[in-house]
């Protein structure tokens, strides 16, 4: 009796959810692109592909082109400004919304 | 180790369209985490910013499970939760990511006992020296002459420093980062992810909203505090002590940028700038942490200078 109860303690717990679970998804407010009052506009003449905005963008939307060059996910951007400032390159530029 | 950027997949370390503030450390925090450490991980989030950056359910925003937990329960939930996955067989890593209000005033109790007791997990305090979540209100953790809504005047008091109080305790790991330096950030996750025991991190995450300052200067203001040496980065593991690489130059006080630098970029010091006597008083605390620095360098070293192989070996 006593070798049961271990081994049903350390089957895999049948969970009951009594409240629906979260799941990671986009958008988990809504498109925060509309919060942005700056956009950041990506010169990709000046840009060599280096990843340093894209290590530090809060958003995660910062993505990398086919040709090696970054792009910007607009839709959820939210305007910070951290990747104009940590670019070595000067190579995002920011502007009025609008 | 050291973790080259490039060869990192281009993927979501954390779901855009949550609910952060614009120039947010927090959730750079946790895309690092990931980036170092893989899927393989639960949160242990208690009340905090982190408690509603992650949106409206049934969405999270943050790409991890996590379990929401009560303030001074952070450090035992985690504890359970680790012996429930090693009796499961299963190696996760268990991480708490807590406020500094939440480890340094209201969880302090439940971390020195996890702390005391060795448990298998990574603690990880996000320093942003105030309680930012409820508007501002100072935590033991905000540093001299800085404005909250609760100390209007500036606080009276020094800052708390919780990573030597987690060296007194003997714990396996205890190292400093600041969301400036990611490299350096995740060059320490993944070496705390190689020891058994307690490890905990202190993270500086500059808040554009509570410090007062623009929110795209989050990366520079959390360099800058590192470069005044009013953050120094250090590891201690198993009793051996040393200041990462990125931190070693600003011993020398002349290297050192003058702290008014990193003051005038925060609104929240605005009422200190013509004020030389109170700017002196910050001077003479960094002139004393790192007194304690040199302290802690000479006691913990290696036998024989093998300190610098333990390093290198993680």
């Amino acid at each position: 009796m006593e070798e049961r109860a271990t081994k049903v303690l350390l089957e895999e717990p049948q969970t009951l959810f009594l409240a629906p679970l979260s799941r990671p998804a986009l958008g988990s407010v809504g498109k925060t692109g509309t919060w942005r009052t700056m956009r950041p506009v990506v010169i990709l003449d000046k840009c060599t592909g280096c990843k340093i905005c894209w290590l530090y963008c809060p958003e995660n939307t910062i993505f990398m082109r086919d040709d090696g060059k970054v792009r910007i996910d607009y839709e959820y951007c939210k305007g910070c400004g951290v990747c104009a400032n940590v670019c070595p390159f000067d190579a995002i530029e920011m502007v009025p919304e609008g | 180790m050291v973790v080259n950027i490039r060869k990192l997949p281009d993927r979501y370390y954390i779901m855009p369209g949550n609910a952060a503030c614009p120039g947010c450390p927090e959730t750079m925090g946790l895309r690092y985490i990931k980036m170092a450490l893989g899927d393989n991980v639960v949160l242990v989030i208690p009340a905090g910013c982190s408690s509603v950056i992650q949106g409206i359910a049934p969405r999270s925003g943050i790409n991890f499970p996590i379990l929401n937990i009560v303030f001074a329960a952070a450090a035992s939930a985690a504890s359970g939760l680790k012996a429930a996955f090693e009796a499961q067989g299963k190696d996760v890593h268990v991480v708490v990511w807590a406020g500094d209000g939440g480890t340094g005033d209201i969880g302090f109790q439940a971390l020195s006992g996890a702390a005391e007791r060795d448990e298998d997990i990574i603690y990880i305090c996000v320093d942003n020296e105030a309680y930012m979540n409820t508007g501002i209100q100072r935590s033991s953790l905000t540093p001299y002459g800085a404005w909250t809504t609760t100390t209007w005047t500036g606080k009276k008091e020094h800052k708390k420093n919780i990573p030597y109080i987690l060296i007194s305790h003997g714990v396996k790991y205890v190292a400093t980062a600041s969301v400036g330096y990611p490299t350096d950030f995740i060059e320490k996750l993944q070496r705390a992810a190689k020891i058994r025991g307690f490890r905990y991190i202190h993270l500086l995450a500059p808040c554009p909203i509570g410090w007062r300052f623009d929110p795209g200067l989050t990366a520079k203001v959390a360099q800058l505090a590192v470069q005044t040496g009013l953050f120094p980065l250090y590891e201690y593991i198993n009793g051996v002590f040393r200041l990462s690489p990125i931190a070693k130059k600003y011993k020398d006080p002349k290297k050192r940028k003058p702290v008014i630098e990193y003051l005038k970029l925060q609104g929240r010091y605005k009422h200190l700038l013509n004020k030389p006597d109170e700017v002196k008083k910050i001077e003479e605390y960094i002139e004393n942490l790192w007194h304690l620095i040199d302290a802690l360098e000479k006691t913990f070293t290696a036998e024989g200078g093998k300190g610098e192989a333990i390093y290198r070996s993680l």
